[in-house]
């Protein structure tokens, strides 16, 4: 473990800092009324000081939960940092919730206070007021639809401010005092996971860990004053509090924030941001835009991109990572930025992004490598809640795809014999609120945190690649590792496939179930001529058959090299007669499949898989949308795949 | 809401209007009260649109008085009336379609750029900063009508619902304190209209505008109006708060018919 600098391990101690140093400098930035407006951080500090003080006089004690509840705004970013100078905890919640969800954690947590940014907010509070008796106060930012409101305990944001201002000195003192306890060791903060596995639960972290892992990652990516950061991820998600708090305050940076949900876009394009965080499917949102405005563009045009893109996918890469390259490649690679790339990068408000984060799920190579080529320095980094984010990160010269890069300052890792990733880092948690048996469970004396993800260290590289969750990962009949998730992923990679379902845990070899994806496969039947009339019709014809051959011989192919995964190689697969719906619960609502309830259902599928057979009839019951039950009969081909013995990279180095 | 020591606003007073032979309004009067949300319902040819026509001076009636702040009105033209402060949206979205949301609104403003004529020709000195203090009000009303997204989108492009609220916006550029809203929800979705209430219960509440507002769709009157007028073949036929003329037997014959 690293040692911090204790006179820089928390968030006042930062703030101060700040003033200090970048007083005048942009701090946050907010669009309104169509113009950017601009708090220094001296103005920010102003700002802050004047809600803390309010806060004090409204009865905020040391400890009291504060939850903070609405879109990213500069307002509630200062609510966040207001309660940890009055030595409350601020509990970011996210604002599209419900208000039964809302509930369980305002219950869970028993907040005393809530600043929330509108109207919405406090209906959604007011609806299960009842539920939430500690609930004693509510601030609200914007005042609009709520004239009419009782005032009662609904308090305006800028009046709370107005009173903090107002002190004659009484408040400061007091503020002062409790600034001064504050240590690293005090809780900064209480973010609750999202949930996917159960009841969400509330991750305590001190200063400490979140200032020391944010300044471990901006070291490592050298942020600055200089950098510019929009942000649009929801505030109650630790990767926005890490970076639009952590890292903004870290490096004494800027933080922008866009008008509006539905501006954000716009707003990305004129701030510019220096880095960017996006998830995969944002990036590949994206991607899919560009592509459909290249179709409806003029014929030259689209020739055009198409040479450049040919050709950035030849050299982009190598030019980004500063390797050797050819003169005249070079030169066409600039005229290519000068009529391709730079306008389309400034089209997706991308131009001056010198970093770009993708996290959180597996991104196919090939649209990693779209953003690469055209010169956008995407990287991998791999994080989680209880981590205060930052595990692993990619350096701008060891940039992949397929794995999350290595461990930051601070950080430890080890692999545990069930492949589970452990870790002790610096900004690792305090504790699971009021939940100290899944504290135990996660986090041993010696203060190794398992992740819940089970990965290995990939030994060419020497960077970490996760392969699934822990406790879907097992092994193969031989020994070797069965991770479904990642060979799925690959599967889904492939914009044919919809879904795929991996088995083979105890077993000689691996099947599988695929679902084509109808709007591609779709289109491509319409493009070569063949008549369907249904999704099982279409997944039954041979030329579709043969075309899922080649995807999944082209992932066995792919684990054929990777020694850890070779046994997950697919030697016989089908496609299945209908789509796995969450009205049937063969997947979740986020699109997750549910293994077990999937082996069970199609027993007789998976036998006949197992079994050899060519052919297997089978009948499905399937829930219609109305709620009623029907039943489907099909007869499904079994395919073969070709399978490849493994080629040890040692061999061939 | 439906307070009854409100001050009046206007007063309709036994207005008479007719198209050659066709009556369109028989002596009709009702009142506005000042912060109140109006409803002016009926059947198709009743006389709402008539009724409005009227007030913001686009018809001038045969017989009858329009009393506006405790004054009898003279006859006077649109623009003069809508100097005075009454602003309106139209049945059929009437904006400048090739313009954009921001210049629409900005011609709501149209009537209170006073300077020069020969700063505004060049857009200079004076014209420029009277030019960005109604954009500022401008801006203001776009966010209040969370339309900042289409801010720069030349309205022919946008869907109808969001049109309509340009519309809005552009009639509320005007400060106005009595506006005049036709069918502000025709043709739209449930959740357009939905929306649609909402802004205009908060342009109500937020910016204490008067609104007299004609609307088909019964269970949003209810919902939104403090009082509602009835009109039938160009007669006044109830008026009173939602519930009561709801239960008004009249009103039920004429929307649902009477037995022969």
């Amino acid at each position: 473990m690293v040692d911090i600098d204790t006179s820089l391990d928390t968030v006042p101690k930062i703030l101060e800092r700040n003033v200090q140093k970048f007083g005048n400098s942009p701090a946050y930035r907010e669009k309104e009324f169509g113009i950017w407006q601009t708090w220094t951080w001296s103005q920010a500090n102003q700002e802050i000081m004047n809600l803390s003080k309010g806060l004090i006089d409204l009865g905020v004690k040391e400890g009291d939960h504060v939850a903070v509840i609405g879109r990213n705004r500069p307002y509630l970013y200062w609510s966040l940092v207001a309660a940890q100078h009055v030595g409350a905890v601020p509990v970011p919640l996210y604002q599209d919730a419900v208000a039964e969800e809302m509930e369980y954690i305002l219950t869970h947590c028993s907040a005393k206070f809530a600043i929330v940014g509108d109207q919405e907010q406090v209906d959604k509070i007011y609806e299960i007021k009842d539920k939430v008796k500690e609930l004693k106060e509510i601030i609200f930012v914007d005042p609009k639809g709520l004239r009419k409101y009782d005032k009662a305990h609904l308090h305006l944001f800028s009046d709370i401010s107005e009173r903090g201002k107002a002190d004659q000195g009484q408040l400061k003192s007091e503020l002062d005092k409790r600034v001064a306890k504050i240590s690293g060791d005090t809780t900064c903060v209480l973010l609750y996971t999202s949930g996917t596995t159960g009841k969400s639960k509330g991750v305590v972290q001190n200063h400490s860990a979140i200032i020391g892992a944010s300044l471990s990652a901006n070291e490592f990516d050298r942020w600055t004053e200089n950098d510019h950061i929009v942000c649009y991820l929801p505030m109650a998600w630790v990767g926005d509090f890490m970076i639009s708090v952590g890292q903004v305050m870290g490096a004494g940076a800027c933080l922008n924030c866009p008008e509006g949900a539905d501006t954000t876009q716009m707003d990305i394009r004129e701030m510019g941001p220096s880095v960017f965080f996006g998830p995969p499917p944002l990036w590949e949102r994206l991607k899919t835009s560009v592509n459909i405005r290249i179709e409806d563009a003029s014929a030259i045009k689209r020739r055009a991109f198409h040479y450049f893109m040919n050709h950035a996918e030849k050299v982009g890469k190598r030019i980004l990572e500063k390797e050797n390259v050819g003169l005249i490649d070079r030169v066409k690679y600039s005229i290519g930025e000068f009529i391709i790339y730079g306008p389309l990068k400034n089209m997706l408000g991308l131009t001056k992004v010198r970093i770009a984060y993708t996290a959180g799920e597996a991104i196919s190579s090939e649209l990693f490598d779209f953003y690469r080529s055209i010169g956008i320095n995407l990287k991998q980094l791999y994080g989680q809640t209880e981590a205060s984010v930052f595990l692993t990160m990619q350096s701008d010269d060891e940039v992949q795809s397929d794995t999350v890069g290595k461990p930051i300052k601070g950080v430890e890792l080890k692999i545990a014999d069930s492949g589970e990733v452990l870790y002790r880092s610096v900004g690792a948690f305090k504790e699971y609120y009021k939940n100290p048996k899944a504290t135990k469970e996660t986090k041993d004396k010696a203060g190794w945190v398992a992740t819940g993800d089970a990965g290995y260290i990939d030994e060419a590289s020497g960077q970490l690649r996760i392969i699934d969750r822990a406790k879907d990962v097992g092994k193969t009949k031989s020994g070797l590792m069965f991770a479904p998730k990642y060979v799925e992923n690959k599967l889904k990679f492939f914009p044919n496939i919809l879904e795929a379902v991996l088995f083979g845990a105890g077993q000689e070899k691996c099947v599988a179930f695929l679902n084509i994806d109808l709007s591609a496969v779709g289109n491509w039947a319409e493009r070569n001529n063949i008549n369907y009339a249904s999704y099982q019709e279409l997944a039954s014809n041979s030329e579709v058959m043969n075309i899922m051959k080649e995807h999944v011989e082209e992932v066995n192919k792919a684990l054929a090299k990777d020694s850890v995964m070779s046994g997950c190689q697919i030697h016989r697969f089908l496609i299945l007669h209908k789509e796995l719906d969450p009205d049937d619960g063969e997947i979740t609502r986020t699109r997750k499949v549910r293994r077990g309830f999937v082996s069970q259902k199609y027993e007789d599928l998976i036998d006949a898989l197992y079994k050899g057979a060519k052919q297997v009839s089978t009948k499905t019951e399937v829930t219609y949308e109305d709620g009623k039950k029907g039943y489907l009969e099909a007869t499904l081909n079994i395919v073969d795949a070709q399978t490849f013995v493994l080629q040890s990279k040692s061999d061939a180095a | 809401m439906g307070n009854t020591d409100q001050n009046v606003m206007m007063e309709v007073k036994n207005i008479n209007l007719r198209f050659g032979g066709v009556i369109a309004i028989q002596d009709v009067s009702f009142d506005i009260l000042e912060g109140e949300i109006r409803a002016i319902i009926g059947p198709n040819g009743a006389g709402k649109s008539s009724m409005l026509n009227v007030i913001n001076g686009f018809y001038h009636p045969q017989e009858g008085e329009i009393w506006y702040r405790g004054e009898k009105r003279p006859s006077m033209e649109p623009y003069e009336i809508a100097k005075t402060g009454i602003a309106r949206t139209f049945q059929n979205i009437a904006l400048f379609k090739g313009m954009t949301t921001i210049e629409n609104v900005m011609t709501g403003r149209q009537l209170k750029m006073n300077k020069n004529f020969f700063w505004q020709m060049i857009r200079y000195g004076p014209a420029i900063e009277e030019e960005v203090e109604h954009r500022r009000r401008c801006e203001e009303i776009i966010d209040f009508l969370e339309i900042n997204h289409i801010r720069k989108t030349p309205v022919g492009a946008l869907p109808y619902g969001l049109q309509k609220r340009v519309e809005l916006a552009r009639a509320l550029a005007m400060d106005p304190t009595l506006l005049l809203l036709d069918e502000p929800m025709a043709g739209m979705n449930v959740e357009e209209k939905q929306d649609m209430s909402r802004f205009i219960v908060d342009v109500n509440e937020e910016f204490g505008t008067t609104i007299a507002l004609i609307e088909h769709d019964m269970a949003v009157v209810m919902d939104l109006a403090d009082r509602v007028v009835v009109l039938d073949y160009g007669k006044l036929l109830a008026d009173g708060t939602p519930n009561e003329v709801q239960k008004n037997q009249a009103v039920i014959d004429a929307y649902l018919g009477v037995p022969h």
